[in-house]
């Protein structure tokens, strides 16, 4: 009966829901971002340690629904060990490919993000799926430990 | 106030006097599916759907009597402004105020407050005086003050509630002081579903010349509201929770207060005349309606009130509380699903948590399931915090809702559970 959601909510989100991947403080993190989401409040403290403009290590804290923890979860796993600028470069794919209504995907340019796709057909839970990158490209940017927010 | 309490909890129950299939052939919207499933609207504090007499009353207007009020002498103009004044008194006799022109129309509950704040608190309020609201607010009981202590030097001070999500009037009544200039407190809580005593909060108030505003947003829909049995100074109410259109809302003052308050806006309709060096204002209630207002949404308004009083408002009370019993009844059955909001004295809301599904995930399946809830923190930030959640799912019930919808909510509650394993 739930057949149709399942381009939403398949078996690897709701793996990376029950067992986020890089749930955890970082205490040498080089950048710490608190993203929060005020429609459904989800809260997510994300952790990034920077060495030489490469990401060495990014992982996460917080409390959200499965689209964001999943996300954030599989968003730890895909930017470990990339520059800042391919970082940069992949949120932007990510942020097309969930919020471009038009936009053809080719999935094959989004490895593991590309269960993540589903979530454009659900304009309310985009930012659900957009918190953690957000959250991500705000670190990046900035050297303060700032709030970001996807409202 | 309210209805004597009715434990009955056998869905079966039979009632000669309430038809809810005729009452669901008055909506049209609720005759549709979603996502192939049939619609069950269970988002009603977050607004109710319309019946045809008031989607009518509407479009009559445009498609009739249509015109500016309170201005023309034409015929039309004066046909729009006898019905908007009739919907004003519509709800004069709907809330039982002492006279038509102590029935304010604003955009809403929200709007309302706001004038209350910014018109009798700028004049009424200043430094070191305190403002007394509850730990169960919406944020439209919150921020307005909020703004007024911001502007005035003033302190807003918060009533606790207890775990059950009811207002702890001891400590209530220890807040009451010399500086409290006014008491702003929620008939029923949109997030809990706790129906407040608010004979007693206004006893307690009096007693000390401390007026009260009620935020009746979620009070008018549900209990039988009586202005002057309560002797409240402010009530405040939105008709899109009353199956009127949105848009249109009601500020009821008392007469005397309101004539001692400045207008909150400046523009037509508010003024008797205006000279480049002194404006006299309106009387009553245009004095607080400046500009053109929500003519048509006015005469839904009304039409609305009509419709709830052919079915009577202790007759929704009554069979609404009888649904609210039957899903907390069900709900108890669910393992992992904790209700949020037990008040003893409560309407008809049924907000709850699942173990380890977040809101969001449970209002997207159950959506698909053709199930309309709301999730998030139903702009009640502090009472999510209070409960230490982030958000909470929230059935809210109407009068067109059946038991049979309640069994497929619980049974949708089942799927999401399953789904996430």
């Amino acid at each position: 009966m739930l057949d149709e959601i399942r381009d939403l909510y398949q078996e690897v989100v709701f793996d990376h829901n029950r067992n986020p991947r890089n749930f955890r403080v970082m205490d040498d993190a080089t950048r710490k971002i608190d993203g929060f989401n005020p429609l459904c409040g989800d809260r997510i403290t994300l952790y990034v340690r920077l060495k030489d403009g490469v990401i060495e290590d990014v992982s996460f804290q917080g409390q959200g629904c499965a689209i964001s923890t999943a996300s954030a979860s599989i968003m730890t796993e895909v930017v470990r060990g990339l520059t800042e600028d391919e970082a940069h470069d992949l949120f932007q794919t990510f942020h097309r490919i969930t919020t471009d209504q038009d936009h053809e995907i080719q999935l094959e340019e989004l490895g593991k993000l590309a269960v993540l796709a589903g979530v454009r057909a659900y304009p309310a839970r985009v930012k659900c799926a957009t918190l953690a990158w957000h959250s991500l490209e705000a670190a990046l940017k900035e050297d303060a430990e700032t709030a970001v927010s996807t409202e | 106030m309210k209805t004597a309490t009715i434990h009955t909890l056998h869905r079966q129950t039979s009632d000669e006097t309430f038809n809810v299939d005729r009452i669901r052939a008055d909506f049209p919207i609720l005759a549709q599916t979603v996502h192939g499933k049939p619609l069950v609207y269970l988002d009603n504090a977050a607004t109710t759907q319309k019946p045809r007499a008031v989607i009518d009353a509407i479009r009559d207007v445009y498609e009739c009597h249509y015109a500016n009020v309170h201005r023309g002498v034409h015929t039309l103009s004066q046909r729009s402004t006898d019905l908007f004044e009739k919907a004003r008194e519509k709800v004069r006799r709907f809330i039982n105020a002492g006279h038509a022109h102590e029935v304010i129309f604003v955009r809403g509950t929200t709007e309302a407050i706001n004038l209350v704040a910014q018109s009798y608190g700028r004049s009424n309020v200043s430094s070191g005086d305190e403002i007394l609201i509850t730990a169960m607010e919406h944020h439209s009981n919150i921020v307005p003050w909020q703004m007024l202590c911001e502007q005035t030097g003033a302190v807003l001070k918060v009533a606790p509630m207890n775990r059950r999500g009811e207002l702890e009037l001891d400590a209530f009544e220890t807040l009451l002081n010399g500086r409290t200039k006014l008491v702003a407190v929620v008939h029923m809580s949109n997030a809990l579903g706790t129906i407040n005593p608010v004979q007693t909060v206004i006893d307690l108030a009096h007693r000390r010349g401390i007026p009260v505003l009620l935020d009746g947003a979620q009070g008018v829909p549900h209990l039988r509201v009586d202005v002057r049995a309560l002797d409240c100074d402010f009530y405040a109410f939105s008709g899109h929770k009353l199956y009127g259109p949105s848009g249109i809302g009601v500020l009821y003052g008392k007469e005397a207060l309101l004539n001692a308050m400045p207008p909150y806006q400046g523009g037509g309709d508010m003024i008797r005349q205006v000279r480049f060096d002194k404006t006299e204002y309106n009387v009553l209630p245009y004095k607080f309606e400046a500009g053109t207002p929500s003519i048509a949404d006015a005469i839904g308004l009304g039409a609305a009130i009509d419709y709830v009083e052919t079915i009577g408002i202790d007759t929704i009370a009554e069979y609404e509380h009888r649904l609210l019993s039957y899903a907390a009844q069900r709900a108890a059955h669910i393992p992992g699903l904790t209700p949020i909001g037990t008040a003893r004295d409560k309407g008809a809301i049924l907000s709850f948590t699942l173990e380890r599904i977040h809101p969001h995930d449970i209002g997207t399946i159950l959506d698909h399931l053709g199930i309309a809830i709301r999730a998030g923190h139903h702009c009640a930030m502090p009472v999510m915090e209070f409960y230490g959640v982030a958000a909470t799912a929230r059935a809210s019930f109407a009068v067109y809702n059946t038991f049979q919808e309640i069994d497929v909510l619980m049974e949708g509650i089942q799927q999401v559970i399953e789904v996430f394993g």
